[in-house]
């Protein structure tokens, strides 16, 4: 017999991981999990240790700052050239994976997805990098001249060598007369991508906030909303675009998915920043407020109960008008959600489901699978802070299990226990669990699907998650150390 | 054919290393036929300068980066025979000879001097620059082991015996007292041993007793007292050793015996290292006659 309850289960899961760790590691991964409900009083969501260094020797999916400012933040303003200044390696790995999507002539007025590097060897890092650089944003203006500035994004090494990219992004600043910002997001500063998020944050504020010259000419309306935290990964932020216009919203800024570079400067002109990766643009949003008086709001765009919630507390902000555009819109979208949850929810209806992934989505997702009448029962951030974790608890709907940072060990237990029907997480973890058997989905590049943010994107979610879950392939796979032994 | 033994001069910056290091390898050369590669771990290159005859060849580091990796470069580029007495090719008056070689790294400011020390090791060794017939291979290191790459010298199969180069001053000492614990960490894992002090005096206040005492209290030995001399700037000058300069002066001698001591070196030991405070006793003890009260730390001399 195994336990009664699923708030039991979860328990004794956490007890059955935390055995096999030495006492030390048992006592610190202990404080990362817990068991929370949307009735529990002081549950994990409330007290779950987070944004701590990671337990050394075991798998984590983490990030380093360089991934969360370059990858992040940075590498999709499209209009813009993000140098990688360092070895090879972190430039190239990080190559195009986010499905930033963009408009415009890759390698003409755009460069998302090439990569750009200093490419070191040993002489650089003994005799500093310094001249390396300056010739490669020389050869970058030369070769590349619509572009519309560029970020230098720090590797390992340069924290080491102490080459001074301030002094050489000045320079060329003052060379080129385009913007040229230096990041110091070192891989091996901080715990996680987090400070990367924050350093990035940080030079934009340094140095794209004080950049006045976009706003002068700029007409303002009093609709006039910046999308703030919104990669547009495989199209996401233009689907929340769309809706914003159509509720009579002016986007003037779409941070920093198919951005460019004067987008971002114009965003102190909006009304309203509207935040939806919170982990990764709240820094910016709030010295926004502070510097500039713009409030920001949190919504969130995954599956349509929550797209209509988030709808209506934006309108509010605005009006009447805009309040009963946004009605008209909600009932001509709902229509056709409902649709599709009368389509979907027969056949996904029941299904379990386990989350691990990164900024907003361990609890922002978790709307869309419940409109689908699936069940998270297990969710966790990669490199989430105390605050994340309380915000969470207003989306879980039933007894939830929270791990942060989780280890690949870890999370392999938790499923082998709670037997999710789905697994949700990024594409380390992906074949780790198809090959158990299990239904997986990418949360972080949506397994080259997408858009999921807005109405019309989740038929595109519930499409992808019966795809994934009621796919014949399973009835004819079984991991193979649960196939019998012919002949045993 | 004796083994091959690897030795390295450490000590603080301006000390005298690279004048006592080189004076005392041409003495080894020149009265006792060694054959010896000298590798400078330091930046600034001056560590063959006295033996080339020239003001400081090109280094490993920079070779390298002129012809793109150090892969690039050939063992007969980077080393060089030392000139007049010490070339291979002389053997007039000795047998011995000195190869040099020189790491090099950036100029001050920039860049990684300890990781071009590893690159240029790490070259030598891949090249076979050690090669059989040679008695010695001696490192010149830079000021204190102030980062891994200056440590490179000492870890597992370099340099087995270091020596210190010491003066009776604080900030000598103090340095001579840290460069023993990177030897003490190493010392276990990798097998080098301290081979003792050379002090290369200042004539302060009783420097012998200090420097002898501190070479007791770490448990080694001040290996020799090399007394100041202006012959020595006059060679220095010349770019010259005194050796080669002035074979038969007093101070050649010095290093002549210098030289005899370290060949015949067989005392070689994990050093035990002082905590700061006892080495502020040993300063006081030996240093100065006046002893210096608790309540006058930090006092100014017209107040004290």
């Amino acid at each position: 017999m195994g336990p009664e309850t699923l708030e039991a289960l979860q328990q004794e899961a956490i007890a059955e991981v935390l055995e096999v760790y030495p006492a030390k590691a048992a006592k610190n991964r202990a404080k990362h999990l817990g068991v929370d409900s949307p009735e529990g009083v002081k549950g994990a969501c409330d007290k779950t240790r987070s944004n701590k260094q990671t337990v050394p020797g075991v798998m984590s999916q983490r990030g380093c700052a360089y991934a969360g400012s370059k990858g992040v933040v940075w590498g999709p303003i499209k209009d813009m050239i993000h140098i990688s200044h360092g070895p090879i390696g972190c430039g190239q790995y990080s190559r195009g994976g986010r499905r930033n999507y963009y408009i415009g002539t890759t390698g003409i007025d755009t460069f998302v997805t090439m990569n750009f590097t200093t490419d070191f060897s040993e002489k650089d890092i003994v005799f500093g990098g310094d001249k390396k650089l300056k010739q490669a944003l020389t050869e970058i203006d030369e070769l590349f001249p619509l572009n519309n500035g560029i970020s230098i994004q720090s590797e390992c090494p340069i924290g080491l060598i102490g080459d001074d990219i301030q002094a050489v992004a000045k320079v060329h600043k003052k060379e080129s007369e385009k913007p040229t910002i230096a990041v110091s997001c070192e891989g091996f500063r901080g715990v996680s991508q987090s400070l990367g998020h924050h350093l990035a944050n940080d030079a934009i504020r340094d140095e794209v906030m004080t950049d006045t010259s976009a706003r002068d000419e700029f007409e303002s309306t009093d609709y006039d909303v910046a999308i703030i935290g919104d990669y547009n990964i495989g199209g996401d932020a233009w689907a929340t675009r769309i809706l914003l216009e159509e509720i009579g919203l002016r986007v003037i800024a779409q941070w920093s998915g198919d951005a460019t570079y004067k987008e971002m400067a114009i965003a102190p002109k909006a009304k309203l920043n509207l935040l939806h990766c919170y982990r990764s643009m709240n820094y910016i949003s709030r010295h926004m407020e502070q510097e500039f008086n713009i409030p920001w709001m949190e919504y969130n765009f995954f599956g349509p109960s929550k797209t209509t919630e988030s709808l209506r507390k934006i309108a509010e902000f605005f009006g009447k008008e805009v309040q009963d555009k946004a009605e008209a819109v909600i009932a001509k979208y709902t229509a056709m959600t409902d649709a599709v949850i009368a389509k979907y929810k027969p056949v996904l209806e029941g299904k379990k489901v386990m989350l691990y992934v990164g900024g907003l989505r361990p609890r922002h997702v978790i709307g869309a699978y419940e409109d689908l009448g699936m069940e998270i029962i297990g969710t966790g951030y990669e490199f989430a802070h105390g605050d994340d974790y309380k915000r969470t608890k207003e989306d879980i709907e039933r007894s939830t299990l929270i791990y942060d940072d989780v280890n690949e060990y870890e999370l392999e237990k938790f499923v082998q226990k709670l037997k999710p029907d789905l697994v949700a997480a990024g594409v380390k973890e992906k074949y780790v669990f198809q090959k158990m058997g299990l239904p997986f989905r990418q949360m972080h590049s949506w397994d080259y699907s997408g858009p999921y943010h807005g109405y019309d994107a989740f038929a595109v979610f519930a499409k992808d998650m019966d795809l994934a879950m009621n796919s014949p392939v399973w009835n004819h796979t079984k991991a193979p150390w649960e196939k019998e032994e012919v002949g045993a | 054919m004796a083994e091959l033994r690897q030795i390295a001069f450490y000590g603080k910056g301006g000390i005298g290393k690279s004048t006592t290091s080189q004076n005392t390898l041409a003495a080894m050369c020149h009265y006792y036929g060694q054959k010896i590669l000298i590798v400078g771990c330091d930046p600034k290159a001056d560590s063959t300068r006295l033996i080339l005859h020239e003001k400081a060849q090109s280094t490993i580091m920079q070779l390298a980066s002129e012809a793109g990796t150090v892969e690039d470069l050939e063992l007969e580029d980077v080393c060089k025979p030392g000139a007049d007495e010490f070339h291979p090719d002389n053997e007039e008056i000795t047998e011995g000879y000195i190869m040099c070689t020189e790491s090099g790294g950036p100029e001050p400011g920039v860049g990684c001097a300890g990781r071009g020390v590893i690159t240029a090791i790490n070259f030598l060794e891949e090249e076979g620059a050690y090669d059989d017939e040679l008695d010695f291979v001696s490192y010149d290191v830079l000021g204190d082991v102030v980062c891994g790459g200056f440590a490179m010298p000492i870890r597992e199969g370099k340099a087995q015996e270091i020596y210190i180069v010491m003066s009776g001053e604080m900030m000598a000492m103090y340095a001579a007292n840290n460069i023993s614990k990177g030897i003490l960490k190493y010392a276990n894992t990798g097998g080098v041993r301290l081979a003792g002090l050379v002090c290369n005096a200042r004539m302060t206040d009783k420097e012998y007793d200090l420097a002898k005492h501190l070479a007791k209290q770490i448990g080694t030995q001040m290996i020799h007292f090399v007394p100041r001399s202006n012959h020595v700037q006059r060679a220095e000058l010349r770019r010259m050793t005194v050796v080669e300069f002035s074979p038969n002066s007093e101070q050649a001698m010095e290093y002549k015996e210098l030289a005899r001591k370290i060949i015949a070196n067989d005392l070689k030991v994990i050093p035990e290292p002082l905590e700061m405070d006892d080495l502020e006793n040993l300063l006081m003890e030996f240093g100065l006659d006046e002893e210096v009260e608790e309540d006058a730390i930090g006092k100014k001399a017209e107040e004290a």
